[in-house]
């Protein structure tokens, strides 16, 4: 489904991605973990698409396209959907605004007609019910005033109206609380199917807990250093980085 | 031949016309009114027109709609009479008392003056200064001034007709009253209405102004309105501008608020060749409140001013002021604000921002917030912003699926919504929202109706909905 070969980019000429590679198949769940500031939310703004980032070399392929070339509008379209680390408050538009003109140029793209704002309405009651998201919610501006626990579950939220084949979630477990963090990870395991595939990048081994992955990957210095399975979160819990880095100076120095 | 020398053959064609039309312009008129026409007819003389050696006038520039030639009516016209068949009201939700006035004339044929049941007059300014020379004489030109004012002195020696309402004290208005101010020039022209509207004590009013234009010949219309806030009215001021880009408009309103008057008034400017608003309010009274919101659309070669003054002339004043502009192509919008709270005014607070959006690097906003202080127990703050499309909202949206287009457009409105939500009258309310989404997308044309009666419904096959659902 994603391809990612030997992905090198920038910002104000300063290398944050440095070779990575990434293979996710359909009905996958990757996880990447490691410390702060080696480009896991680089990673992320890439796949979808943020202009602000520059690829000076490698490839991403997404379902046989090169996503490079691709708008992030029709990312979306095409599937794919980022979970923001810190989503942007828009005063003045109200989600259900958004999200109205969100699933409907979904359905465009797809050749379908809009949605009444009866269908509408009626998802939109179906999707609240899977992050358990409050009525009063979506009466509001996008984000404004919401709590960090809100606002991730307005994540979720807009995860599950736009049924996306790729989900990147970029640290949404940050901030929540127990409760929080259950619920949003019951709303990704009930989206998730044989057909979908999520990018999980977390600090914590916490959500992995709810989310069981089928990788665990680390990052480190713009690169993929480690990947094993579930059982390498537990490590890294346990041990912290350093033991990689070690690893990694030793491999360097043989 | 250079524009100034235009301008001044055209102010010398205006002194021309006063003299040789004296008789119909003081036809009506006591000693009084034409006392004080033939003053502000000296004032203009001696003044002239403004021009941008005038820090007040800095930013619009006048002289190329003062180097045309234009006419003035004396008399009605006589489609004044027929005006069904020149303009077609349809209220759709909006349940208003409605008036219309053509070109500068109360255009009510049957009733000239109308006298409801609870006391309160609405019609005919010329009517009035024969009807009501004892209200007219206590209140007009009371709450502006022409002395060192060329515009408004222009407009006062010209005063003919206007629309004229009068809620007596302690009564509230069961619903707005619409002015619908229609312009219909066969040739370049002059108009010049002049508004009085008087809330007694402790009354309450609605009043939503509509400009506009219906042929597309130059007009340059200045009117002047004056509107007096007696102790403890309660008056919601909703002014509409959506004219074509071939008339010019300067829009005098002078608001006088006595103690514990309330007030909120909300300018929204759709279209306009040149549009210059001067809003004067002055807290002459102890604890009167003035909310002042505005929000312009300009675009193209438009050229949109918005000049407010707040006169804090009384103690315990407050008043709010939150003006915001969308500004594309190579389109010029200006605000200017000053707030002045006067020696004796003490425990004012007086808020002000300017908020502007740019779309291009060729569009610009000249935006003026000043303040002058003279007492010591106060609370002012004022500020202005200029800036372009959040990069980050933009790229949240279309993170999401929406077009660029959409996101834009989408933003656009969040921001213009901000002022739309303060509009109090829900129907008019989701008529502006429409106007407003409609503006944005470079649909809204000049219609042969009422900016609040266009007539098309029928939403395209998908697109934001703008609603609230």
């Amino acid at each position: 489904m994603l391809s990612i070969k030997n992905l090198k980019v920038s910002i104000h000429n300063k290398k944050i991605l440095n070779g990575l590679n990434l293979e996710v198949k359909a009905g996958e769940v990757h996880a990447i973990m490691g410390p702060n500031g080696t480009g896991k939310s680089t990673l992320a703004s890439v796949i979808a698409g943020r202009d602000i980032f520059e690829v000076t070399e490698g490839s991403i392929t997404y379902q046989g396209k090169n996503l490079l070339d691709i708008a992030p509008e029709i990312r979306s379209r095409e599937g794919i959907f980022l979970g923001f680390q810190y989503p942007v408050e828009i005063p003045g538009v109200s989600i259900t605004n958004f999200m109205k003109t969100a699933v409907n140029e979904h359905r465009k793209y797809k050749g379908l007609e809009p949605l009444t704002a009866s269908q509408f309405l009626a998802l939109m009651e179906e999707k609240k019910k899977l992050v358990e998201l409050q009525t009063t919610l979506t009466n509001r501006s996008v984000n404004e005033g919401f709590s960090g626990g809100e606002k991730k579950k307005n994540e979720i939220f807009q995860m599950a109206m736009l049924e996306p084949t790729l989900a990147i979630l970029d640290e949404t477990d940050s901030g929540l609380d127990i409760d929080a963090l259950r619920i949003v990870a019951n709303g990704v395991n009930k989206l998730r199917t044989k057909n979908n595939a999520f990018i999980i990048i977390t600090h914590y081994q916490r959500l992995l807990d709810y989310i069981i992955p089928d990788f665990v990957h680390v990052l480190f210095e713009g690169k993929i250093v480690k990947t094993g399975g579930k059982e390498l979160a537990l490590e890294l819990e346990e041990k912290g980085y350093d033991w990689i880095k070690k690893e990694l100076e030793e491999k360097a120095s043989v | 031949m250079n524009t100034e020398t235009k301008a001044s053959i055209l102010k010398a064609k205006i002194e021309k016309d006063f003299n040789a039309n004296k008789s119909l312009i003081f036809k009506n008129g006591s000693t009084f009114m034409n006392d004080i026409r033939s003053r502000a007819f000296e004032r203009f003389c001696a003044i002239g027109f403004p021009d941008i050696k005038m820090e007040e006038w800095r930013f619009t520039n006048l002289a190329p709609v003062l180097s045309k030639d234009y006419s003035q009516h004396f008399t009605p016209p006589d489609s004044l009479f027929d005006l069904e068949k020149v303009f077609r009201c349809e209220v759709h939700d909006l349940d208003t008392y409605t008036v219309t006035q053509l070109n500068n004339w109360y255009a009510e044929k049957h009733i000239p003056l109308c006298h409801l049941p609870n006391g309160v007059i609405i019609g005919s300014l010329a009517k009035a200064m024969e009807a009501h020379p004892d209200i007219i004489e206590k209140h007009f030109s009371k709450y502006t001034s022409f002395e060192d004012n060329g515009i408004t002195a222009l407009n006062t020696a010209f005063a003919q007709d206007g629309v004229f309402i009068f809620i007596p004290d302690g009564v509230e208005m069961d619903k707005p009253i619409q002015i619908i101010s229609i312009i219909d020039a066969e040739e370049n022209m002059l108009v010049q209405p002049r508004n009085l509207i008087i809330l007694g004590k402790n009354s309450k009013l609605s009043l939503v102004h509509c400009d506009h234009t219906i042929k597309h010949k130059s007009t340059l219309i200045n009117t002047v309105s004056e509107i007096f806030l007696d102790e403890g009215s309660v008056m919601d001021h909703y002014k509409m501008q959506n004219k074509d880009n071939n008339s010019a408009l300067i829009a005098t309103t002078c608001f006088h608020q006595e103690a514990n008057s309330q007030l909120t008034t909300n300018t929204i400017v759709l279209n306009g060749g040149l549009v210059r608003n001067n809003l004067n309010i002055k807290l002459n009274g102890r604890g009167s409140h003035a909310d002042l919101y505005g929000l312009y659309l300009v675009d193209k070669t438009q050229h949109m001013d918005n000049t407010t003054f707040v006169d804090h002339v009384a103690p315990e004043t407050t008043s709010n002021e939150l003006y915001k502009g969308i500004v594309d192509d190579q389109a010029h919008a200006v605000f200017s604000g000053k707030i002045l709270v006067r020696r004796d005014a003490q425990k004012v607070n007086a808020f002000q921002s300017n908020k502007n959006l740019l779309l291009t690097d060729e569009a610009t906003v000249n935006t003026k917030p000043h303040l002058e202080i003279y007492a010591d127990d106060v609370k002012c703050s004022h500020g202005a912003t200029v800036g372009q499309m959040n990069p980050d909202e933009m790229f949240y949206l279309r993170s999401r699926g929406i077009s660029e287009e959409n996101a834009r457009m989408l933003l656009m409105y969040a921001f213009a919504d901000e002022i739309v939500t303060k509009i109090s009258v829900e129907a008019l309310r989701e008529r502006v929202c429409q106007l407003v989404s409609k503006r944005l997308k470079g649909e809204l044309s000049i219609c042969d109706q009422c900016v609040l009666h266009c007539n098309e419904n029928k939403l395209p096959e998908f697109e934001i909905d703008m609603s609230k659902i």
